[in-house]
């Protein structure tokens, strides 16, 4: 019995390393919420502002918003969008936060609609970095989530993988 | 014998007339809408570039004229933006490593719309994460104002609820030669290899001959 115990707590251990940063690893449950691989870009030096991405999947029947959250390592988190018009690049606070629609995923990725910021850092993040935060919802309510900070310019989309300064190796999102 | 005189010359000058007005639509007005770049018809490329006087974060005057001598790239941002800006300050940062020692040959400049927040010594510890040849400017608003004004540059503070406030701004690259006259842009959804052999061909043109 007791070898069967450590065997598996083993078991469980090398599982858990072995899938350590992968999306895995990396999943919330929140009511009919399911959060995917929160996760961040290294900051500039100084800077203030940083942003955060996520999927998530409302499984359930009602629609939810995503609202904003808090972390330690800053003032607050909002959801922003963002969009380039005629070469102008805006950003707005999304009034009464992100529609979670029934049956659908929303994912917040760099160069999307939709992003959330990390406002009034308390440090820059590196990559590497696990920053902790909660994540509030209209409906569902609160979870704390841990966001992997990936590279500077980390998670572009197909055509900005190949942009990478050279020297700098990271593992996106999502792979 | 003079009125037949008078005659011909208001005869000559009326073909003259008639002439540069034809020449104008035929040739000054018609290739017109062939210019159909969207910086053409929102801009009107021949009038960006123009004086400006800014401060960089390791210290330096920089100006329209010291700029001179060297193409220069130019767009405008503030690091209080959590994507396009450094986004954008690390996709040039690839693109000088790219281009070698070419990259000397360019001055590559990044001028805050938030000169409020982004003081010379907030710039100089952010550019730390970028390339070093990138000159970050900043100065007074009228100065930054004036800059952007030169470049034909959209910027606006926007109010956040909470006391804070962000900023709508072009994000454009502006390409501009060795004379400061502007020779192109940089698009960032354009793909890597076209940025590069746009400033390859800008450092190309604008070697002395």
């Amino acid at each position: 019995m007791r070898i069967l115990l450590t065997g598996s707590v083993v078991a469980t251990c090398a599982f858990m390393l072995f899938t350590s940063g992968r999306t895995l690893a990396h999943d919330y449950k929140l009511g009919p919420l399911a959060i995917n691989h929160p996760w961040s870009r290294a900051t500039p030096g100084g800077s203030k502002t940083g942003s955060g991405y996520l999927r998530v999947a409302n499984t359930g029947a009602e629609p939810d918003r995503l609202t904003g959250g808090s972390s330690p390592l800053a003032e607050r988190i909002t959801v922003h969008a963002s969009s380039t018009d005629n070469e102008v690049a805006r950003m707005r606070p999304v009034v009464g936060g992100l529609g979670l629609t029934p049956g659908q995923t929303v994912e917040l990725k760099p160069g999307g609609a939709y992003h959330l910021m990390f406002e009034g850092l308390r440090a820059p993040l590196k990559a590497n970095d696990k920053v902790p935060a909660t994540l509030t919802f209209e409906k569902a309510g609160s979870v704390e989530v841990v966001f992997d900070v990936a590279a500077m310019g980390a998670g572009e989309g197909a055509a900005k993988h190949d942009g990478m300064a050279p020297g700098m190796h990271q593992n996106g999102p999502f792979q | 014998m003079r009125a037949r005189r008078i005659l011909q010359i208001s005869l000559w000058v009326a073909a003259l007339v008639w002439l540069a007005t034809f020449g104008v639509l035929q040739f000054g007005l018609l290739p017109k809408p062939q210019q159909s770049s969207p910086l053409a018809i929102t801009t009107g490329m021949a009038q960006i570039g123009g004086p400006f006087r800014l401060e960089s974060h390791k210290g330096e005057v920089v100006t329209d004229q010291t700029l001179k001598g060297r193409p220069s790239a130019v767009f405008f941002g503030f690091t209080h933006c959590p994507e396009v800006c450094p986004t954008t300050l690390f996709d040039l940062t690839g693109l000088l490593q790219e281009l070698g020692p070419d990259a000397d040959k360019i001055t590559p400049v990044l001028i805050t719309v938030d000169p409020e927040r982004d003081t010379k010594s907030v710039l100089a510890e952010y550019m730390q994460s970028f390339d070093p040849r990138i000159l970050a400017l900043t100065g007074s608003p009228a100065d930054v104002d004036a800059a952007a004004k030169a470049f034909k540059v959209f910027y606006r503070k926007v109010p956040a609820d909470n006391g804070s406030y962000t900023m709508d701004h072009s994000a454009v690259i502006y390409l501009m030669d060795r004379e400061g006259r502007f020779a192109g842009s940089l698009d960032k959804h354009e793909p890597k290899e076209a940025q590069l052999r746009k400033l390859k061909a800008l450092i190309e043109n604008s070697s002395p001959t």
